[in-house]
């Protein structure tokens, strides 16, 4: 069971509590009626499911309900980060063949600004 | 021989402990409190204790641990209590055990099954995969059931289990798994720095290898003395926790700890309120793996009789339980360790027959005492057969390299290839594990969590160099985990006895004749030949090899046995060993039970059961209940005589004629309130809410981004702010999760609050013509009337001097109103309303007859009707998706080509030739019944019942241009018969659809 840091409780807290939603960083757009199809396939129906980091949604459904972003590696299955909801892509740097150890809990809350980058569709 | 004639007065730790009496096999005999009872039957002079999987040949105890492969036993508590497959080295005697073997027939001595070993040459590795293949059929009838039956462990019990089961989660910053020599020094040292501990080992007592190893001093004590008083001293510290009778057995992600405590297995009568076991879960900030070691026997042939074990275990019988494996003892070793068993029996008296060495010079302290008490020492020999089926009685002894041999008679014979340091739980931990050629064992490499090994299990062989590591990564876990080491903590020890060197595979003479049986692995009957075998046959990697001569599987997970079938692997191969790899270790470490993992979660509490505040009134009504989801809701309410068709009937007849009240409380409910309260409802509901009026009520239909229905509900307008909307049942949750997603991730800007209140509102349905004489008498400060509260309108007043909110809406097609109550009143308003419905002819109704109204009216039910491929056009709901909205949810989804086609599924009725006959629900509907199978299948029929108010059957079908479709014949083929229907509309009954308002 993994703990998970609950960016808006600023807490660790165990799986149990939180539920998976998917791929994080995926706008709705606000003229989506006006998508291409091919648009909307890939808004919708393709996910990236890439192996090592993903950026990815949780709730806290057992906590304070609040949906929140996360980056975990898919390999060790190690939380890099979590963030609010709403808040740009973390800046991770050059990507690693492997993340350092504890970085789960060392990395988080200490404040280090993200780089905003623009929103991917 | 049932008198404990094998334990040895003065020798051994149980000296004054009481007596306990057992049975094993029905035989009544004695042993110590404080016994295994391996150790027990031992004392007895009982060797053999069970029958091998697949040639039920004649099985011994192989070792004094967890580790054992053989001595597998079953132990009857009573009818219920039957436990199969217990390992007998780690079951604590009580007084009045009863113990029975397994896998033989009729009698353990006697086991016509015993002929598989003659037939062996026909159940060679992977003879499962080769054998048993024709004809085809006889599988499933006839091998496997007699398979089964053939080999195999204990059986079943097929009692329900009467146990309890707890569950602990707890925290730590130090977990020191393994209680030995390493494990305690570890936990000294992080609990006198200050850190919160928590030290768990598997067996009754700390002290792991001290049990035997008695030239062992610690702090100036023998071992075992220095164990047990440091353990004294961690109990009382308030910063440990010891764990006695607990086993690691699974190490997860972020340093979590699953552990099985065996609360009471050990009792002769154990209070009831005892958990038989306690299944903790720990989170600990550094764990310490102090796991230890495990010794391997030698691989040759026949070394499955009972009588041959390990080194170590015969040491731990003397040395801890005063028993004595037997009089004339032989020793075969490939190291030091094993000499000093055959000094410590020689010292006490009992008799060495010789001791076997395969090196061809041993030399050192440990062999020259040996030498010196007169042992006779065998170098580069090696014992090629043994002697004796039912117990040794003697050993075949050869120079290694071929020579004469000669047999030296023996009762039991002590076999030691060195140690495998137990990597388990560190590999679990996903560390991976590094091959040391210079000591040909796996070692921990690189860690993937905040772990770290000590001790034997981290190749550390000696006992001082041990204590220091363990202290050393006791204060260093300790500090890491945020304790502050003020003083260093130190610990003086030494020990004559080294654990190093050894050999790995087949030891001379284990032959590559077809008839040799050299066992590497016990538990699965597979021997050196197999392995052999499985690489001639073409299994190249260490896990085909596995799998293919089951080497390493079962109860005991190889533990004495994998590294001897990886280095025959590796030899047959040709290739060094890391290049054969090493199979996964994977949890759990030791068998867990069931009911420690399933724990509370049975029976009622397996899941919530949820009942509505007027589940009461059902009970005593005779309610027939169904489960919807975790609910209970009523189903029909049969009366004397009448069987549920009977009474479903009765119920759709009465509220069309008069009028019903359904318990609707279960219906989800969430309230959405804020100044943009109408503008989420838009983007959330393909239908209109702004031009909504207060006091109005509207059936909205909720998408999915991809169009498809996702909801459905009607939805009250109760202020300009505030909105109460309903749900289904059964997506009252995901309804909430769908809105809050939105709510909190696309559409933050609005100032909208969600609140689920499905439970705080009981829902009492009055439905049907005289619904609203019903209700009149109880309500207060509301104009019921058609001109004041029309159909799809919604009032808050009182009813019975309690708050409501009164919503005039319908799921029957009949005039009706849904009472809104706070749920704690719902039982007392339901009274109140049933009260003044009997007056007026009422009945209560279920969900049956609800599901029936509805169908007769056409309403859907989502889930049922749709099954998430279904548009509101598809269901004919197009009327509900608001065409001039500019956005909401799933409105480009209804854009996609596809979802416009012309050949889409529709929702339509359909009516029996036959009007008696009441379609399959999910049954396939073709056009024509006369092609050839497989038939085109053009829909399937989502609701189907019998309409006592129709006087004929009615069904509701998703069918490919259903609409286009009314008025034709369609054909549902069943097993026995082809059913003509004939496609229609939706309603059923009442059509224009003037009863809403009569």
């Amino acid at each position: 069971m993994l703990l998970i840091r609950c960016p808006y409780c600023e807490e660790e807290r165990p799986e149990l509590e939180f539920r998976h939603a998917g791929e994080a960083h995926l706008v709705r757009p606000s003229n989506i009626t006006a998508m291409s199809d091919e648009d909307f396939e890939g808004y919708f129906f393709i996910r990236s499911n890439p192996k090592g980091l993903v950026y990815e949604r949780w709730r806290h459904i057992h906590g304070c309900a609040r949906f929140f972003n996360a980056v975990r590696d898919t390999v060790t299955d190690k939380f890099v980060t979590t963030y609010k909801a709403g808040e740009p892509k973390p800046d991770l740097g050059k990507p690693k063949a492997r993340l350092p150890r504890k970085s789960a809990r060392e990395n988080v809350g200490k404040g280090k600004p993200a780089k905003g980058r623009a929103e991917p569709r | 021989m049932t008198n404990e004639s094998f334990r040895i007065p003065g020798q051994g730790r149980l000296g004054q402990a009481r007596l306990a009496r057992f049975s094993f096999d029905g035989e009544g005999l004695a042993g110590l409190e404080g016994d295994t009872l391996a150790s027990a039957l031992l004392a007895n002079g009982i060797h053999l204790v069970g029958r091998s999987f697949k040639y039920h040949r004649p099985r011994g105890i192989l070792s004094a641990g967890a580790e054992e492969p053989n001595a597998l036993v079953g132990i009857h508590r009573d009818a219920a209590r039957r436990t199969p497959n217990v390992r007998a080295t780690v079951q604590e005697l009580y007084d009045g055990l009863n113990a029975v073997s397994q896998n033989r027939w009729p009698s353990l001595k006697f086991d016509v099954g015993a002929v598989n070993d003659l037939a062996s040459p026909f159940l060679s590795a992977g003879f499962y995969y080769k054998t048993f293949m024709w004809p085809k059929a006889a599988w499933k009838q006839f091998y496997e059931p007699n398979i089964r039956a053939a080999a195999g462990l204990g059986v079943a019990p097929d009692l329900p289990d009467p146990d309890r089961y707890s569950a602990r989660f707890a925290h730590c910053d130090v977990l020191v798994l393994g209680g030995g020599a390493a494990g305690i020094a570890a936990a000294l040292a992080a609990a006198e720095a200050g850190a919160r501990v928590i030290i768990a080992d598997e067996q009754a007592q700390l002290g792991g290898s001290l049990r035997f190893e008695t030239g062992a001093r610690i702090g100036g004590a023998a071992g075992w003395d220095w164990a047990q008083a440091s353990a004294a001293r961690l109990a009382a510290m308030d910063n440990v926790r010891v764990l006695t009778r607990a086993t690691a057995f699974g190490y997860y992600a972020q340093n979590f700890v699953g552990l099985v405590e065996r609360v009471s297995d050990h009792l002769p009568q154990p209070m009831p309120d005892l958990p038989r076991e306690r299944l903790w879960q720990v989170r600990a900030k550094r764990v310490v793996l102090a796991t230890g070691a495990i010794e391997r026997h030698m691989v040759f042939a026949d070394n499955d009789r009972p009588g041959i074990m390990l080194a170590s275990a015969a040491r731990t019988y003397f040395n801890h339980y005063g028993v004595a494996v037997g009089r004339n003892v032989g020793v075969y070793t490939a190291n030091d360790s094993a000499y000093h068993a055959a000094i410590d029996f020689k010292k006490a008296g009992v008799n060495i027959a010789a001791i076997v060495d395969l090196r061809d010079n041993p030399q050192g302290a440990a062999v020259d005492e040996a030498r010196a008490l007169g042992i006779e020492i065998n170098a580069g020999r090696a014992v090629i057969a043994a002697t004796g089926r039912q117990r040794i009685n003697a050993m075949v002894v050869r120079p290694k390299n071929g020579g004469a041999s000669r047999a030296i008679p023996v009762d039991a014979l002590l076999t030691s290839a060195g140690w495998t340091p137990s990597v388990h739980l560190f590999s679990q931990s996903r560390g991976k594990v590094a091959f040391d050629e210079a000591t040909r064992r796996f070692l921990p490499g690189d860690y993937a969590q905040d772990c770290v090994s000590v001790g034997a299990c981290n190749g550390t062989d000696n006992l001082a160099d041990t204590i220091a590591e363990a202290i050393a990564a006791g204060e260093k876990a300790a500090k890491e985990a945020g304790a502050k080491v003020s003083k260093g903590f130190k610990l003086k020890a030494e020990t004559p006895e080294g654990w190093a060197g050894g050999m790995i595979g087949a030891a001379p003479g284990a032959g590559l004749d077809a008839k040799v049986k050299a066992f590497v692995d016990f538990q699965n009957d597979v021997t050196a030949k197999d392995i052999r075998q499985a690489v001639r046959e073409g299994m190249r990697s260490i896990e085909h090899v596995k799998r293919f001569t089951t080497n390493g599987m079962a109860t005991d997970q190889g533990k004495t046995s994998n590294i001897h079938g990886l280095a025959i692997a590796a030899e047959t191969l040709d290739k060094p060993i890391p290049e054969v790899g090493l199979t996964t270790f994977r949890a759990p470490y030791t068998p867990v039970t069931f009911g420690a993992i399933v724990n509370h979660a049975r029976g009622e509490l397996f899941d919530p059961t949820r009942r509505t505040a007027i589940h009461p009134w059902a009970e005593t009504h005779g309610a027939v209940f169904e489960d919807v989801g975790q609910w209970k809701r009523a189903w029909y309410f049969p009366r004397p005589g009448e069987d549920m068709h009977a009474a479903v009937d009765r119920e759709c007849r009465t509220v069309r004629n008069a009028a019903g009240i359904f318990d609707a409380s279960t219906l989800g409910k969430i309230e959405v309130v804020g100044p943009d309260a109408a503008a989420f409802m838009e983007l959330l509901y393909t239908n209109p809410w702004k031009r909504l009026d207060t006091g109005r009520c509207r059936y909205g239909i909720m998408l999915r981004e991809d169009g498809f229905i996702y909801d459905d509900g009607v939805v009250g307008r109760l202020a300009e702010d505030r909105f109460h909307v309903t749900t289904t049942t059964g997506g009252a949750a995901r309804v909430m999760n769908h809105m809050e997603d939105y709510l909190q991730t696309e559409f933050p800007h609005l100032k909208v609050y969600l609140t689920s209140i499905s439970e705080q509102w009981a829902v009492i349905a009055v439905q049907g013509p005289k619904s609203r004489d019903i209700i009149a008498p109880l309500v207060e400060g509301i104009d019921l009337s058609n001109e004041a509260m029309p159909h799809m309108s919604v009032r808050e007043g009182r009813i019975c001097g309690v708050p409501t909110r009164l919503f005039r809406m319908s799921f029957t097609g009949e005039r009706g109103f849904e009472i809104n109550v706070p749920a704690d009143y719902g039982q007392a308003v339901w009274e109140a309303v049933w009260a003044e419905g009997e007056k007026h002819g009422a009945c209560a109704y279920g969900t049956e007859a609800m599901h029936v109204l509805r169908a007769e009216k056409g309403y859907i039910i989502v889930g049922q009707d749709t099954d998430g491929t279904v548009t509101p056009n598809d269901a004919g709901l197009d009327w509900a998706v608001g065409k001039k909205k500019a956005d909401f949810v799933g409105i480009r989804g209804l854009a996609r080509p596809d979802l416009g086609m012309p050949d889409r599924k529709q929702l339509v009725g359909l009516r029996t030739r036959d009007p008696k006959l009441v379609l399959e629900e999910g049954a396939q509907i073709v056009a024509d019944p006369r092609q050839p199978i497989p038939m085109k299948m053009i829909g399937h029929v989502t609701s189907s019942y019998w309409s006592e108010n129709c006087g004929h059957s009615i069904a509701l079908a998703l069918v490919e241009r259903g609409r286009e479709r009314i008025g034709e014949t369609l054909w549902v083929p069943m097993p026995d018969a082809t059913i003509e229907v004939e496609v229609t509309g939706t309603v059923f009954f009442d059509e224009k659809g003037e009863r809403l308002n009569g």
